[in-house]
């Protein structure tokens, strides 16, 4: 499944005094089993972006393409758009209702208007691919989880619909480092074992660098630098320019460059840069 | 459109214009003013006269007049049955045209008229003061103006804290309501298509989410009140004391103008029309 933004502009209060453009010309693609990271500090419009892609807002003007299709115009298509592409919002244990974990989870899968036993057998599924066992949550009330697992239990409501892509704007916002790494180490899972399409939302550079296969910088709604990380981390001149601050890595590397060391800067894996420091320091001394 | 969009009534512009900038309490009175004014008008001359003066004041504000006829919307409606009401169902003075129940007058098209005007200009000049005057202002100038109640036993900073607080949660509530809706849409909640039950059931999966986050935000803003020793009116300072100002007195003389000469306008003689 491809999925093609095509010069998207979003306006919001279209003739009202406090009238903004989110979106300005925005165009995207993403490839089928590609891991995109959307990156982009608050107003940049990476939420209007995501909620455009999953048809919930419809767009000033441009066009949404599936597989070669426009979303806007089929009669029809938006609501099994919406169980194709799954969308995990920012906060998403706000959206939790069911009296059981079970009940909140089978939501999805009930308005697909699957039969009992499969719906069952998505829940089971879905809790067992966050990581929680169903045997001991399924009957709980979701209203008596903790944050981290309320989050969970809310991913899970997304993945039990199966969809081909899935969007997560902002997963870890808000969670403690343990909760941040299980959450970022099951998307990775979901990338690699089920060749999930999965664009992730961001404003923490770190997390984007170490995950994305491509990168999208969205800055006052328009996208500023797209491409591979190994491409976007290799400018950072252009990054520090659009007031953008680098992962942890690259950016030590750059400073380290301005002070005239010879080195490249789309690195995130730490034992390689350290392996290139060493490299750069023992030329230093000789 | 987002929720808090559609919403215009009861919406504050932030802007620093010489109604911007007047006492709330002034604006108040000049409001109530206004409206009393707006009942004995029974003149058409009076009612274009009145609505001539509403236009230039709301272009001293900076906003733009497209938005005052917004603030109508909600209220559409009442202002079409009026006119229906009225228009076709009274039989007084000379009789135009009759057709079954169906009476039309000449008398009954101007009070149609008239009702109509005045219901949709009784709207112009309260959504003026929201429009000039951010709710803190608003319940706060109420706050004050009405203080002699507490000593009727009526506890009226009590009601005015409360009018504040739920005005200031309007947004907020609406801009969250707007995100449920969305998060259930996208996980297949009927809620924009087939019949009335079915929604109305997919309501349950909004409802349920909002009252949570309600109460939750109702118990961290107590908790926030407490810890800042917050015990009600008595005794209470405020950080912007309402004074009174040259400005305010300019209002008033203006809206006393615009009083009286309204006045002059709705007694001319017919024929001026």
């Amino acid at each position: 499944m491809r999925i093609e933004a095509k010069n998207i502009t979003y306006v919001y209060g279209s003739g009202l005094p406090w009238e903004k453009k989110a979106l300005d010309n925005v165009s995207l693609t993403v490839e089928e089993g590609e891991f995109v990271g959307l990156i982009g500090e608050t107003g940049s419009g990476k939420s209007t972006l995501v909620q455009i892609l999953n048809g919930l807002l419809k767009p000033s003007s441009g066009e949404v393409l599936i597989d070669g299709v426009n979303i806007f115009k089929e009669k029809g298509l938006l609501s099994r758009v919406r169980f194709r592409i799954g969308l995990i919002f920012q906060f998403p244990e706000q959206q939790l209702f069911a009296e059981t974990v079970f009940d909140d989870v089978a939501f999805g899968p009930r308005n697909m208007g699957l039969g009992f036993e499969e719906v069952s057998w998505r829940v089971e599924e879905a809790l067992l691919k966050v990581g929680l066992n169903p045997l001991h949550f399924r009957s709980r009330s979701p209203f008596s989880l903790s944050g981290g697992e309320k989050r969970l239990v809310a991913i899970a409501g997304v993945l039990a619909m199966k969809p081909k892509v899935l969007i997560l704007d902002e997963v870890t916002a808000g969670l403690d480092p343990k909760g941040k790494k299980e959450i970022l180490a099951r998307i990775q899972l979901l990338h690699k074992n089920e060749k999930a399409t999965i664009i992730m939302v961001s404003h923490d550079m770190d997390e984007i660098a170490a995950l994305a296969e491509k990168i999208v910088i969205l800055k006052e709604g328009r996208v500023v630098l797209s491409g591979k990380p190994e491409y976007v981390f290799s400018r950072p001149e252009l990054l520090e320019a659009q007031g953008l601050t680098l992962p942890t890595l690259p950016g030590l590397l750059f400073s380290l460059r301005q002070c005239g060391w010879n080195l490249p800067t789309a690195v995130f894996d730490l034992k390689e840069a350290s392996r290139l420091i060493k490299e750069e320091l023992s030329r230093a001394s000789c | 459109m987002p929720l808090a969009e559609a919403v215009t009534l009861g919406q504050y512009v932030p802007g620093t214009s010489f109604l911007h900038r007047m006492d709330p309490r002034v604006k108040l009175l000049i409001t109530l003013f206004f409206l009393v004014i707006l009942f004995f008008i029974n003149k058409i001359s009076g009612y274009c006269f009145f609505l001539v003066i509403l236009f230039l004041l709301v272009k001293t504000c900076g906003i733009s007049l497209k938005y005052l006829f917004k603030g109508l919307k909600p209220i559409l409606i009442l202002i079409l049955f009026t006119l229906i009401a009225q228009g076709l169902f009274s039989g007084e003075g000379r009789i135009l045209f009759s057709w079954g129940i169906i009476t039309i007058s000449d008398v009954g098209l101007w009070k149609a008229l008239f009702m109509s005007m005045r219901l949709a200009m009784l709207v112009f000049v309260t959504t003026l003061l929201t429009l000039v005057t951010s709710p803190i202002d608003l319940t706060d100038g109420m706050d004050r103006m009405l203080s002699f109640l507490t000593y009727l036993k009526f506890p009226i900073h009590e009601v005015a804290m409360m009018m504040t607080i739920a005005l200031r949660f309007i947004p907020t509530l609406l801009d969250e309501t707007d995100k449920i809706i969305k998060a259930q849409i996208s996980r297949g909640a009927p809620l924009d298509r087939g019949n009335i039950f079915k929604r109305l059931k997919a309501l349950i999966s909004v409802f349920i989410p909002l009252f949570v986050s309600a109460f939750r935000r109702a118990d961290e803003l107590a908790q926030a009140m407490e810890s800042r020793c917050y015990r009600g009116g008595v005794g209470r300072t405020r950080m912007k004391e309402m004074r009174l100002s040259l400005l305010d007195l300019w209002g008033t003389l203006i809206a006393l103008g615009i009083g009286s000469s309204t006045a002059l306008f709705n007694f001319l003689p017919y024929w001026f029309l």
